[in-house]
């Protein structure tokens, strides 16, 4: 198991609403998006696969290229692949947004 | 009806299997009358899977719900099949026996609260090994002291099925409703076949096991009540009755003399199978709506 922390500071609009939304099954994960009150965006992951920070990084990149919301997230997570990281983190956006 | 006019409605039915724990228990409510309790941002999680290098999970895999089903105070109480086989743990185990006992207290004093326990569970969470048989204990404790107030309704919808200690809880409650894809038994195929070999059960056959542990069997031979389609509004009208039901003067895990004399009744010198099985059994007990 492995914790990865990550900062996006440029992330500063205010968001109102909070999301959970996944499952940490086989393949999946769970994803806890909250308003934060710091400036930016905070990721927090626990991963029960080691050694994919680099892939981690360069999805959360891609995330906060489209998305500017000062949030707290928290991931849970049991082997999902980037592509489900990412579909699970735009579920998220659209609880967010409703 | 001709099979053309079958197809619709099985493509048009939304299916309550595909749904994760927190949409099956949300789904019974009367719209806007439900809120969750202890829900996953107050972060119950289990302090012992990191510990062995498991992520965990914010609710630990079981959702609690209160509101009204078809005007009725009710609490569902979901366990999650999809994290860690819907195990029952220290932190679930006490989200589910706070909730049953919350019921208790309500319903006795006159403000009757049903549970609808929503089990897709293995049993007890092996990596929290006597935490999770305490709590499958307290969680029967539990059950047996909301019955006598208020129906204690189990749904096992599939396709986890419910297993191991949950079994039990299953066993003492006053309903059980099951689909033909769920399975109810005390110890899984796989146990089986591993403590006692492939002749006694073989783990692969799966025809073989829905037999046995299957929703149809279980009702068949009287130890559920209702046999449903896996149809979110057909379940839901199905609990609706049951949260309305009469509470039982007799339950099936009161019953002991008569299930001795059914098991002493067996004739063990021949392969008893499902069916004849079913045939003995079947009695007053299997269920229609009340």
């Amino acid at each position: 198991m492995e914790q990865i922390e990550f900062d996006y500071p440029a992330a500063t609009r205010r968001i109102t609403r909070k999301a959970h939304v996944g499952v940490v099954g086989s393949g999946d994960m769970e994803v806890l998006m909250e308003p934060t009150q710091d400036e930016g965006a905070h990721v927090s992951i626990t991963t029960s696969v080691d050694g994919f920070q680099d892939s981690w990084k360069a999805v959360f990149d891609r995330f906060f290229s489209k998305f500017d919301g000062a949030v707290r997230i928290q991931i849970n997570d049991a082997g999902a692949t980037p592509g489900s990281v990412l579909l699970r983190l735009e579920q998220a956006v659209e609880v967010i947004n409703q | 009806m001709s099979q053309a006019n079958l197809i619709p409605e099985f493509v048009r039915r939304q299916s309550f299997i595909e749904l994760d724990g927190r949409r099956r228990a949300q789904s019974l409510f009367d719209e806007g009358t439900w809120r969750e309790l202890v829900g996953p941002f107050n972060r119950m999680e289990s302090p012992w899977l990191p510990l062995q290098g498991i992520a965990p999970q914010a609710d630990d895999g079981c959702i609690v719900i209160k509101g009204k089903i078809d005007g009725m105070t009710a609490v569902a109480i979901a366990l999650e099949g999809g994290f860690q086989g819907g195990s029952i743990g220290e932190i679930s185990g006490a989200k589910m026996t706070a909730a049953l006992d919350l019921a208790a207290k309500d319903s006795q004093a006159g403000k009757r609260t049903a549970a609808v326990l929503l089990l897709e569970t293995g049993g007890v969470r092996l990596q929290e090994a006597n935490l999770g048989l305490a709590a499958v204990a307290e969680v029967i404790s539990s059950v047996l002291a909301l019955r006598p107030h208020a129906p204690v309704i189990t749904l096992i919808a599939g396709t986890v099925g419910c297993f191991g200690g949950m079994s039990l809880a299953a066993g003492v409650s006053s309903y059980v409703v099951m689909t033909r894809e769920a399975r109810l038994g005390l110890n899984g195929p796989e146990v089986i076949e591993q403590e006692s070999g492939t002749d006694e059960f073989d783990a692969s056959d799966r025809a073989l096991i829905w037999a046995i542990h299957g929703g149809e069997q279980r009702v068949g031979m009287g130890l559920a009540d209702t046999l449903i389609e896996d149809d979110v509004e057909k379940i839901k009208e199905t609990i609706r009755g049951y949260v309305h039901a009469d509470l039982r003067p007799e339950y099936r895990s009161q019953q002991v003399e008569l299930y001795r004399a059914r098991i002493a009744a067996l004739d063990t010198s021949e392969q008893i199978d499902p069916r004849s099985l079913r045939q003995k059994w079947s009695n007053g007990t299997k269920g229609e709506l009340r």
